[in-house]
């Protein structure tokens, strides 16, 4: 059983992220947001379920669909929405866009659009923790498409080796773009079995159940701050949006509604709204809105980059 | 039964090339992340896979390298891969295969083997492309013996390259331009090869040759026509085929004018440009040159920053100008008029 505090905080953390994600969609056919926004939303559970055993020191690492992980680990949401529409006081100033997001206060890694390259870099964030000897982990959260790469089997074979303290969790929506994991593997249930064969221990939850993936990632956790090595994490998921863009793309020509309903039916949100008294519902989605809107003001309020900026930070 | 007045989309005449080749050799396929998706890579591989079957149409896992090598194997083998990437910036996945055995296969084992490969992919640009989908790569495959890279700017050139990309018996980078695909022109529909290592000369003019690259022909024309009305006349030159090159084209252009201006989708260190510029420098006497492209930074993705990034067809003429015009004052067309219609249109998220 999970305390009552979990629970709250568990809810207020993946409606923070839905509520996030929502409104952006909505903006989006304003062309304010000029950036190709890759949406967590169905998916956010992950993030939140790991980032929620995770402490200020820790660090996490993500893909061109990082605004869950984002906001799970702490970084600031005026930053992201102002990154999205292209101001200074975004994230990165502007310069990064929906894919390219940063919060290195809140610990979170810079995240990549080119698929695969964050899991070596978070395996480098975590040698470098395993150096300062502080306990300090990082976890890394990547696609199903992601685990083909040749840079994923070759980190976990160092992140094996080396016994290094980081969590890969594997989000497995079944999909990359269009492609149904079963046309890119001949074992589309394999990728644990791929990681245990490498020397990293690996578990899959198939359901998407927010405490399943936080007591999973409590347990590596726990254990890497004890000088134990890597750990995978498969997470089955979907996602209920388009690949990329703020609409759902049911019937398009790759995937039924059919598919989605029982993930939907099985919305983490409603399930711990469910677990909540209603009255505490209401003032976290009180907060909630109020925060997202003020973020909506500040990126709007917010000044465009400085022409210099073009050239600033080539070199540091 | 020829019918040259029939307009095709950039991406449609893409497509034309492959069904036409994939009928005529069996030998031929098209492989790639998506590329037997409902879209089909913007349409320019859409239906093939129903005509031609998931053997020689097929999607791959996300393993860019390994199927860049798995390619190679392929072409030596026999078979004519046409490997495609929804962006240039994925192919720095594959510089190992395509550098270190593409490139240098027949060469390095004797003239016994051949790599008849065709690696196609799409430039990025506006829409918070940014950093990593927007790069033009073209310059590290031209410092390669043994790469051809071509990168047609209409749809004319796009089905004619394309088809004689396929039937090369090297390695060819083909560069297309997310921008170009909705572009027309007339197009045959008969099969027919854009031979590589001629280039076109797009607009004729006396005071100053303007040499564009992949979309930046576009931006040129434009440009040109805005210096026409003030009475600056450029000729515009479209390499089509970056390896082999056609200098001889450009030095007598530039010859004639004595002042050339390239403008590149690619940064100009070490780039595109850099090239052209040195070719034409050793060979024309008294030539006045300019180069543009990227600015030399990162592309950024804030609308205002990036507009700074890339040439248009403003700063184009501007350049342009003052090398026709030097001594005089400085001149920039109205922006509203720099404008062009596919950038007008074009929306995101792609
Ligand atoms: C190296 C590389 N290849 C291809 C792409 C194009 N691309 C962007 S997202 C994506 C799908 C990735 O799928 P997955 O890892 O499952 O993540 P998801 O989008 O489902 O979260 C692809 C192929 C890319 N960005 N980088
Ligand atoms: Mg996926």
């Amino acid at each position: 059983m999970h305390s009552k505090d979990t629970i709250s905080r568990l809810y207020r953390s993946v409606l923070r992220i839905r509520r996030f994600e929502e409104v952006a969609a909505d903006i989006y056919p304003s062309d304010k947001i000029k950036s190709p926004v890759h949406l967590a939303i169905g998916q956010e559970q992950v993030s939140v379920g790991v980032c929620d055993v995770l402490e200020d020191g820790d660090w996490v690492g993500g893909s061109y669909r990082s605004h869950a992980m984002h906001l799970a680990k702490g970084g600031t949401m005026n930053g992201l929405m102002a990154e999205m529409f292209g101001k200074e006081t975004g994230c990165c100033r502007g310069k990064g866009g929906s894919m390219h997001i940063i919060d290195v206060g809140a610990g979170v890694m810079g995240s990549s659009a080119v698929v695969g390259t964050q899991i070596p870099m978070a395996t480098g964030y975590a040698l470098a923790a395993k150096a300062a000897g502080r306990g300090r982990v990082v976890a890394v959260f990547f696609g199903d498409g992601a685990s083909e790469e040749g840079c994923f089997y070759e980190s976990l074979n160092f992140a094996a080796l080396r016994k290094l303290p980081i969590l890969f969790v594997c989000e497995n929506n079944g999909y990359a773009i269009h492609e149904p994991l079963a046309k890119r593997r001949a074992r589309p249930e394999g990728i644990c079995a791929v990681a245990e064969a490498l020397g990293v221990p690996a578990t899959r939850i198939d359901d998407g159940d927010i405490f399943a993936i936080r007591d999973g990632a409590a347990k590596a956790v726990a254990a890497m701050r004890a000088g134990q090595g890597p750990v995978l994490m498969e997470a089955c998921v979907y996602r209920w949006r388009q690949h990329v863009g703020p609409d759902e793309d049911y019937g398009a020509g790759y995937r039924e509604r059919v598919e989605a309903e029982p993930w939907m039916a099985a919305d983490q949100v409603a399930k711990l709204a469910a677990l909540m008294a209603p009255g505490q519902c209401d003032a976290i989605k009180a907060e909630i809105e109020a925060e997202v809107a003020a973020s909506v003001r500040f990126a709007e309020e917010s000044p465009i980059p400085a022409p210099q900026e073009l050239f600033s930070h080539v070199f540091a | 039964m020829s019918s040259p007045d029939r307009i095709l989309r950039y991406v449609d005449a893409l497509r034309e090339a492959f069904d036409q080749e994939m009928a005529r050799d069996p030998s031929v396929f098209v492989f790639g992340l998506d590329v037997d998706d409902y879209l089909g890579i913007q349409g320019s591989t859409k239906g093939l896979v129903d005509k031609y079957g998931p053997e020689r149409v097929f999607t791959t896992p996300l393993s860019e390298d390994a199927m860049t090598g798995i390619a190679i194997g392929a072409a030596m083998a026999g078979m004519r891969p046409v490997h495609v990437h929804i962006r240039m910036d994925f192919m720095l996945l594959c510089m190992n295969q395509l550098i270190n055995i593409a490139a240098k296969a027949h060469y390095m084992w004797g003239g016994q083997v051949k790599v008849p490969l065709v690696v196609r992919s799409m430039i990025g640009k506006s829409w918070g492309q940014g950093a990593q989908h927007s790069q033009g790569l073209h310059s590290l495959f031209m410092h390669i013996p043994g790469l051809k890279v071509v990168a047609p700017s209409n749809a004319y050139d796009a089905k004619g390259c394309m088809l004689a990309a396929i039937r090369d018996d090297n390695p060819v980078i083909v560069m297309e331009h997310r921008l170009l695909y909705a572009t027309e022109a007339p197009v045959p529909v008969e099969p027919y090869a854009v031979e590589f290592g001629k280039a076109r000369i797009c607009r004729k003019g006396d005071d100053v040759t303007v040499v564009g690259i992949s979309n930046m022909v576009m931006e040129a024309i434009r440009a040109a026509e805005l210096l026409a009305e003030v009475g600056v006349e450029a000729e515009v030159i479209d390499p089509v085929s970056l390896v082999p090159l056609d200098m001889a084209t450009i030095i007598a252009s530039a010859n004639r004018t004595k002042r050339l201006l390239i403008v590149d989708n690619g940064w100009t260190m070490c780039g595109a440009s850099a090239e052209i510029a040195a070719q034409a420098a050793e060979a024309c006497e008294g030539l006045r040159i300019r180069r543009m492209g990227f600015a030399p930074t990162t592309c950024p993705t804030a609308p205002n920053l990036e507009a700074g990034f890339y040439p248009n067809p403003g700063t184009i003429a501007s350049a342009a100008w003052s090398l026709a015009r030097p001594g005089t004052a400085a001149w920039a067309p109205s922006p509203e008029r720099t404008k062009l219609a596919y950038q007008v249109q074009f929306k995101g998220p792609f």
